[in-house]
């Protein structure tokens, strides 16, 4: 099947500095895709760069088919009201459904100026209008930024209707793991402008594994992603198979800790085709 | 009809939880044969999770012929799920409790039974028991 985003030795350059470097992913098509990383870690380049809103420097990035993007700050105009706002969305894309009803059926009022919307209200108006241009995929920067529970969990649920309802692919980003525990199926870590995870979350999980044991005990035969140490007890984070010393305790990590224990060892890398592991 | 709801602190995966609730309300007969579980959209417009999970809990109950997937119609019960009796139930939760009585009064608290009997039902599985 074709890939819905595919980057091959993405490159980006902001004058003297790298963005993102060397970046080969390929999210398949009705994936829900978590791209996480910390501040400065290439996301925003990357999603940037999918959309076409820049030019790689180096390597190239496609998507199949149409994208739509819902920036950070939620671009909307303010002093229109809801119904002005779809109007300006109907006169500017040349695919539009129709997305009145969908505000209503989540109360939110047409007449209503978007100054005078609550957070989860404006973000669901935002979403609304990306997904009335009936985009292939769907690029969210930080969708759940700065809402509260509520409207976040609201949020989510019509992302995840959208993608039940038809096939569309989903890139979101977000440095709050715990919300994209249930909602995601492949993840992209970006860290340092490289790319360091990206796959199947519940291969990830089932291929990694969280060993506690004493020092000196071997973990010979797996990947070591990344270890801590605390008095005469070790924490690790590696790929494969248990290890045959029988003083490890082995449990399947959570998507938290998988995503900590990358982020923690820049050098260590999952990613499609690649075998060898940094120590 | 069922009604899913996740323990989100658990540690079991979402699927398995969907899997796990759909088997206990055939054996409880809150769903029976011919009933039609929720799509994946009303279940994601609910819980707020990726459909292809729900998709993977159903997968998995067809795969164990639980229920059947009719093209454009939904996913349907196609049997309960065979085993004890409800009045074989009862006896069994008689005894169960009889036991649980014992392990008290021998000094054994709520975490001691709940990892004795996590032991023994893993025994069981190695042997092939249960």
């Amino acid at each position: 099947m074709r890939p819905a985003l595919e980057a091959t030795g993405l490159g980006v350059r902001y004058r003297r500095t790298w963005a993102l470097r060397d970046c080969s992913l390929s999210v398949p098509a009705g994936r829900v895709a978590a791209l996480v990383g910390p501040n400065g870690a290439g996301k925003t380049t990357l999603m940037h760069a999918a959309v076409g809103l820049l030019r790689p420097t180096l390597g190239s990035v496609r998507v199949a088919g149409e994208a739509a993007f819902v920036a950070q700050d939620k671009p909307l105009y303010e002093s229109f009201t809801v119904a002005e706002m779809l109007a300006f969305g109907r006169r500017m894309n040349t695919r539009w459904d129709d997305a009145a009803d969908r505000l209503a059926g989540l109360g939110i009022p047409l007449k209503q100026k978007v100054s005078g919307l609550s957070g989860g209200q404006q973000a669901q108006v935002a979403l609304t209008l990306a997904l009335a241009c009936r985009p292939d995929l769907l690029v969210l920067d930080e969708p759940l930024a700065n809402l509260d529970p509520v409207a976040r969990h609201d949020v989510m649920r019509s992302i995840m209707a959208e993608v039940a309802g038809r096939e569309l692919t989903v890139l979101l980003s977000s440095h709050v793991v715990s919300d994209l525990e249930e909602t995601c199926d492949w993840l992209v870590v970006l860290n340092g402008g490289r790319l360091q995870v990206s796959g199947d979350i519940e291969d990830l999980l089932d291929g990694h594994l969280v060993l506690t044991g004493p020092e000196g005990a071997s973990a010979a035969g797996t990947q070591v992603v990344g270890a801590s140490r605390v008095g005469r007890q070790v924490s690790m984070l590696v790929r494969g198979a248990p290890p045959l010393d029988p003083r490890w305790q082995a449990r399947r990590p959570g998507l938290e800790e998988l995503v900590m224990g990358y982020l923690r060892s820049p050098e260590s890398a999952a990613l499609p085709g690649l075998t060898g592991v940094g120590a | 009809m069922i009604e899913f709801n996740l323990d989100r602190g658990s540690g079991v995966s979402t699927y398995l939880q969907l899997v796990h609730q759909v088997k206990q309300a055939l054996r409880l007969g809150t769903l029976r044969p011919g009933d039609q579980l929720p799509t994946a959209r009303e279940v994601v417009e609910s819980l707020a999770i990726n459909p292809n999970t729900v998709l993977k809990a159903y997968r998995e109950l067809e795969r164990e012929g639980l229920v059947e997937g009719r093209p454009g119609m939904g996913t349907f019960v196609r049997q309960g799920i065979a085993g004890a009796t409800l009045a074989e139930h009862t006896r069994l939760r008689r005894s169960l409790e009889e036991w649980v009585r014992d392990a008290r009064a021998a000094g054994l608290d709520q975490e001691d039974l709940r990892a004795l009997f996590t032991v023994v039902l893993a025994d069981a599985a190695k042997e092939g028991v249960a």
